[in-house]
């Protein structure tokens, strides 16, 4: 190579250290990295600097990924204008600042963020993308491999939710990304020439101010003491009492305390409430005596060895088919007082204001008749004609003011009417589902324990209602087909879980078809 | 009213003679045009350029105290047709607009008025619209400078020389009775820069001045015998002339010493940047463009000055031509210079480059590289470290990234009336399966990516109707047509509503009334409801529509009633009614309602008086996370979360504070039968007694019925 055998003795023109220092800012369009293009501009002109900014507006405004790039020098003291560049280049940009995770991911794979000169600032806040919010279930990106490759890249990085910090003072991003890019010390400007220039701005200056100096605090000094403390943690962990007051519930604590093992008494405390919840009493003493023999056949199977998991996933799975939704759990979901409570604080409601919702409801006959009484439902859907005349009438969107008397009282009866939901069409179709369901798991446990657990897991394709639920219903239906002509490969549990995992992801049913495909090459 | 006020910004414009200018490289140019004595200033909006009209509209003032008239032109057609004003007169006149796509529609204007010639100066501004953060097809316009033979200037990125160039490029335009264009991208007319201003300069001869003196001349109008007699001034007399002026005026530069050098870089005064920064890479270049390789930079990029060439090449044994885009029309016409002079230099370029995409600094770094390698070596000496990204970029963990992070496309803002539209398109094609859309330009153009994947061809703004004229076949499922406003009042109206009366074509033609030209910026068109002082707004399309001979049309007021949308769409599909089916769809553009209505909205609020605010939200409890009014939706507002509950897998739907309360959702959620978790809520700020009164009687008794089930209730609390 021609590179190896030229070495002569010539320096470059300037000295190597007059280059600009080079900022590029990731955002999305709109989330106020122009604010912040600009205030960086401006401090650095204030401060006697020559500064340039670009930036590629267009369509990526309208809430796309875009970049700003700022280059800035010291004024030469010969007046001559230095040659600054438009964009930035991969592998020589000294600050790059990204308003939300995943594009703080694409500033890396943009190759900006190289470990020999790139201080990192990025808000780990995430704000999905369209892809992300689409799926059925769930396809949020992994937050965890942008902070590996920050670990590899960046020189220097300052990382923590600047949205939230901002928010919570007051103001917006660009003000705790301002803060944070000061504490960063990768701009030799001192800290009251930042002030200068958010005062100069005029607008919202004070909360610019408090959030600029959390922001800068958090920068220098990490996380305070009581964030530090897992907070996931806490949430996940659930004590189960030994005792409750309610006599009616101490009852039930006490069976499952009794019969469940260790391992699976959180989780299934949690799906007793759930279906007490939904029904009574003695509904959960349903759920009790199910879990207790899905755990003798666990047991059968040598759950013990496996940690009670098939126990563990029943408890959850068997509460979410017991607890399924209808028009009386969505009425008694709107009506609860904690309810209220909820939006009241989402909204901040203060002071003297007052609140009304509105809900938008389309239940169909379909929905109706389901929770009639199971012999009068079959009757009128034996009569396709008054049945078609019942659905012209009732079928139609619904809008009902919560918080109107004459609307609550309507939403209260239906919930109300729980009472009834044993008798219900819809309840004798769940239980003969449900049954179903439970009896493919263990009739798999008994031969594979592994693919009776994914049986079981197939429960959360179930969910919805009206269409919705139908197409839910059709994936779930598709998967236990599935997997009952798994049964006896050694890699059925495995494949149970490719088809799950292609079922949850897909809307279309086109994965899925696609991976049943596959799956039917070598049954 | 713009998206955007510059009306801050503006009062830079009245700077005088000495005084320092600091701003965006678009409001530099408009401050150049003041400088250089313009009568009358015109264009169309679009990236980057759009910029440049809101400028102007927002200087209104100061322009008509200058005598200068200002014209929001109805297309670049219109605009390019505007500078004839400057055939007959001593008139400096000026367009802007986006390209290559406005010189496309501009192109039968800019050819005749290349052929007949100019008196006074007339400049077209293009914003050329070329590499990263495009929105086009990725072509050049430099080809329509050639074959219309009109001079191309191509600023080196800095205020100082683009402000020079414009004043320069009047002189030129009248020294060669050439119309010129002034070409500048992206980033430079979004860049933040400085120059020395001078005083702004009324004309001389105003327009006044034109209409009670007209003035005509045969040889100037494009008819044959005259048309003949223009090529041969063209090559003749107006080419020498410009060549003369260029050169006496020195638009183009030479920079560094040629002595012993071997090789030389051409360049593109627009490139200049870059190729400073890679040089200054490879340890040839300081910071203030001191370079140690020989730079020709080419401010005029056509036409060629071949004497120029020529004194650079000489002494040369190769050079390299930095030129973005294909074809490389600037290498062909350096080869023919040097091949005809017989100059012993050969000429480089795409060879070392590569053909087509952005020049950046890096690109033109490992292009100069591989030049100097090859003709040079000794000039790259004891090569400095490059930046080089791939060793980080091969990481397993970066590596690994590129599954994760998702692509982040542009689409359409939180409550954008669209959203309904295209939903309700959605649900009929649920129901009577999918039909051939060709969309238009313009926001509605999102449409194409997710969650909607709706519309199959973009043909340019305006034309979607157009596009669709081939399907008009009987039996066959009608294909729909979209187009917006903006594109309607651009040409659609004639090439695709007229076109379609006259052929009875049996398709669907979708009108998107948004209120202004959201896409470009929320500019206002005819149809704008707004007061605007200046123009005449609030002219209905209907009546445009059937004006035209429509009899089939159908008004939609609010496009968020999904239901209504989608009947009407229905219907439009399935009715027996001849002739093209015309469905205009109107809601204001959300962006821009919320800039006129939130600061009315504080205000009252501060003021006391009683005020309803609107915020949409979805019971967590009752969402069971299937996302599929996400599908109908992707509102960014409209998003989801990840509960605290063990027994659930999936994240639910979740409405953040940005939401504006344009109903999609709840619409959405009962026209597609999705599921109840929707709920709007109403605050009342500074509600009345009455209010108060009604809340408390109405919150007592339903926290007794509340309070009675939860005593029912069976409660596991310790």
């Amino acid at each position: 190579m021609k590179s190896d055998t030229v070495k002569l003795n010539l320096e470059a023109v300037g000295p190597a250290t007059e280059r600009p220092i080079s900022v590029a800012i990731v955002a999305m369009g709109g989330q106020g990295g122009g604010v912040l293009t600009n205030w960086i501009v401006d401090l650095a002109e204030t401060q006697g600097w020559v500064a340039q900014s670009t930036s590629v507006p267009g369509v990526a405004q309208r809430t796309g990924a875009t970049i700003y790039y700022v280059e800035m020098m010291p004024h030469d003291p010969e007046g001559r204008a230095p040659i600054l560049a438009q964009m930035p280049t991969p592998g020589d940009v000294d600050v790059v600042i990204a308003s939300e995770f995943m594009e703080a991911g694409r500033s890396i794979l943009r190759g900006i963020v190289t470990p020999d000169r790139t201080t990192l600032i990025a808000s780990d806040h995430r704000a999905l993308a369209v892809t992300e919010k689409m799926a059925p279930g769930e396809g949020i990106a992994d937050s965890g491999a942008v902070f590996d490759a920050i670990g590899v890249t960046a020189q220097q990085e300052f990382i923590f939710d600047m949205n939230d910090l901002a928010t919570r003072n007051g103001s917006v991003i660009s003000s705790a990304m301002f803060g944070a890019l000061a504490a960063s010390g990768t701009l030799p400007f001192p800290r009251d020439a930042f002030y200068e220039v958010i005062r100069k701005g005029g607008k919202g200056v004070e909360a610019s101010i408090r959030t600029f100096d959390a922001a800068f605090d958090r920068a220098v000094n990490g996380p305070a003491a009581e964030t530090l403390a897992p907070a996931t943690e806490d949430a996940e962990t659930v004590t189960v009492p030994t005792q409750v007051r309610s006599r009616k519930a101490n009852r039930l604590l006490q069976q499952l305390l009794k019969e469940q093992p260790a391992e699976v008494q959180e989780i299934a405390f949690l799906g007793l409430k759930k279906v007490v919840d939904f029904q009574d009493a003695a509904y959960g003493r349903e759920y009790l005596d199910l879990l207790r023999d899905l755990q003798a056949r666990d047991a059968a199977a040598g759950g013990t060895a496996r940690g009670w998991l098939f126990t563990r996933e029943a408890a959850k799975y068997l509460a979410n088919a017991m607890a399924y939704d209808d028009i009386m759990r969505v009425a008694d979901a709107k009506t609860r007082q904690a309810r209220r409570q909820r939006i009241e604080q989402d909204l901040g409601l203060k002071g003297d204001q007052t609140l009304q919702t509105t809900e938008f409801m389309h239940p169909r006959m379909e929905e109706l008749t389901s929770i009639l009484p199971a012999r009068l439902a079959a009757a009128i859907i034996a009569r396709p004609r008054l049945y078609a005349w019942l659905d012209r009438r009732f079928n139609k969107g619904r809008r009902v003011k919560t918080y109107s008397l004459s609307g609550f009282v309507v939403l209260y009866a239906l919930a109300g009417y729980r009472r009834m939901r044993r008798l219900s069409l819809r309840h004798r179709d769940e239980i003969a589902h449900r049954g179903a369901w439970l009896d493919q798991a263990t009739e798999a446990l008994d031969r594979d324990y592994d693919l009776g657990v994914e049986v079981l897991r197939f429960r959360r394709l179930i969910k919805g209602y009206s269409d919705t639920h139908d197409r839910g219903k059709s994936k779930f239906d598709k998967v236990m087909a599935t997997a009952r002509r798994l049964t006896g490969r050694e890699d059925a549990a495995q494949w149970a879980r490719i088809l799950l995992t292609s079922a949850v992801k897909d809307s279309s049913h086109q994965s899925l078809d696609e991976t049943i495909q596959t799956v039917e090459t070598f049954v | 009213m713009a998206e955007r006020s510059f009306a801050k910004e503006v009062e830079d414009l009245k700077l005088g003679d000495g005084d320092i200018f600091r701003g965006e490289g678009i409001l530099a140019i408009t401050k150049a045009l003041l400088q250089s004595g313009i009568s009358y200033v015109g264009g169309y909006q679009g990236s980057p350029i759009s910029h440049l009209m809101d400028v102007l509209a927002d200087a209104n003032d100061l322009l008509e105290d200058l005598g200068v008239n200002y014209q929001a032109s109805a297309s670049e057609a219109t605009a390019g047709a505007m500078l004839s004003a400057s055939v007959m007169y001593p008139l400096r006149g000026a367009v802007a607009w986006k390209s290559t796509v406005g010189t496309n529609v501009a192109s039968d204007a800019l050819a005749n008025l290349a052929s007949g010639g100019v008196t006074g100066g007339a400049m077209v501004i293009v914003g050329e619209d070329y590499g990263e953060g495009s929105s086009i097809m990725q072509e050049r316009t430099h080809a329509f400078a050639m074959k219309s033979q009109m001079w191309l200037l191509d600023p080196r990125p800095e205020q100082e020389c683009m402000v020079n160039l414009i004043e320069k490029g009047f002189e030129l335009s009248e020294a060669s009775n050439t119309p010129v264009l002034l070409q500048v991208r992206v980033r430079s007319c979004h860049m933040h820069g400085s120059f020395v201003c001078k005083d702004n300069k009324r004309p001389e001869f105003t327009l006044k001045d034109a209409l009670n003196t007209p003035r005509r001349d045969l040889s100037r109008i494009v008819l044959p015998p005259a048309a003949y007699v223009q090529e041969q001034e063209k090559i003749k007399q107006r080419f020498p002339a410009a060549i003369d002026f260029i050169k006496t005026h020195r638009l183009n530069e030479f920079f560094g010493d040629k002595a012993g050098s071997k090789t030389g870089i051409i360049v593109q005064g627009g490139l200049y940047n870059s190729t400073i920064r890679a040089l200054q890479f490879l340890g040839l270049s300081d910071a203030y463009g001191n370079t140690q390789v020989p730079l020709y930079v080419m401010n005029v990029a056509y036409p060629t000055i071949d004497s120029e060439v020529a004194e650079f090449c000489d002494g040369l044994d190769h050079v390299l031509v930095v030129e973005e885009g294909q074809p490389e029309f600037i290498e062909q016409s350096i080869s023919t210079v040097t091949a005809r002079r017989k100059t012993p230099v050969t000429v480089h370029g795409k060879d070392y480059l590569p053909m087509g995409g952005d020049y950046t600094a890096a690109v033109l770094m490992g292009g100069i590289e591989r030049f100097l390698e090859d003709h040079d070596p000794v000039q790259l000496g004891n090569r400095p470290p490059l930046p080089d990204p791939v060793p980080i970029l091969t990481q397993p963990a970066v590596e690994k990234l590129k599954d994760v992070v998702p692509s982040r496309p542009p689409g359409l803002c939180t409550g954008c009336p669209e959203r309904p539209i295209f939903a309700a398109m959605k649900l009929v094609h649920e129901e009577l399966g999918e039909h051939h859309v060709s969309a238009d330009i313009g926001c509605h153009l999102f449409s194409i990516l997710p969650p909607f994947d709706l519309g199959t061809t973009t043909m340019g703004y305006g034309l979607g109707a157009a596009s669709a004229s081939a399907f008009n076949v009987k039996g066959a499922k009608r294909s729909i047509a979209i187009m917006g406003d903006g594109g309607f009042w651009h040409n659609g109206l004639t090439s695709g509503i007229g076109n379609a009366v006259f052929n009875k074509h049996d398709g669907v033609f979708l009108i998107i009334d948004n209120y202004y030209s959201s896409a470009t910026g929320g500019q206002d068109i005819l149809s704008s409801r707004a007061f605007n002082k200046r123009r005449k707004t609030n002219n209905s399309i209907v009546t445009a529509v059937k004006g035209i001979g429509v009899t089939w049309v159908r008004q939609i007021d609010r496009t968020y009633d999904v239901n209504q949308m989608r009947d009407v769409l229905r219907e439009a599909l399935t009715t027996d009614a001849e002739g093209p089916k015309v469905i205009v769809a109107s809601s204001e553009c959300m962006l821009n309602k919320q800039r006129r209505v939130k600061p009315q909205i504080r205000k009252a609020i501060q003021s006391g008086a009683r005020t309803v605010t609107q915020r949409f939200g979805v019971d967590e409890d009752v969402c069971t996370g299937d996302h599929a009014c996400i599908r109908l939706s992707g509102c960014p507002s409209l998003s989801v979360k990840e509960l605290d509950d063990p027994l659930r897998d999936d994240p639910v739907a979740a409405i953040d504070n940005t939401c504006v309360a344009c109903g999609n959702c709840g619409e959405v959620a009962d026209a597609a039968v999705l599921c109840p978790s929707f709920y709007r809520a109403d605050v009342v700020n500074n509600p009345t007694g009455w209010d108060r009164f009604r809340s408390r009687v109405t919150m007592g008794a339903i926290g007794f019925l509340q309070k009675r089930r939860e005593r029912a209730a069976v409660s596991f609390d310790a």
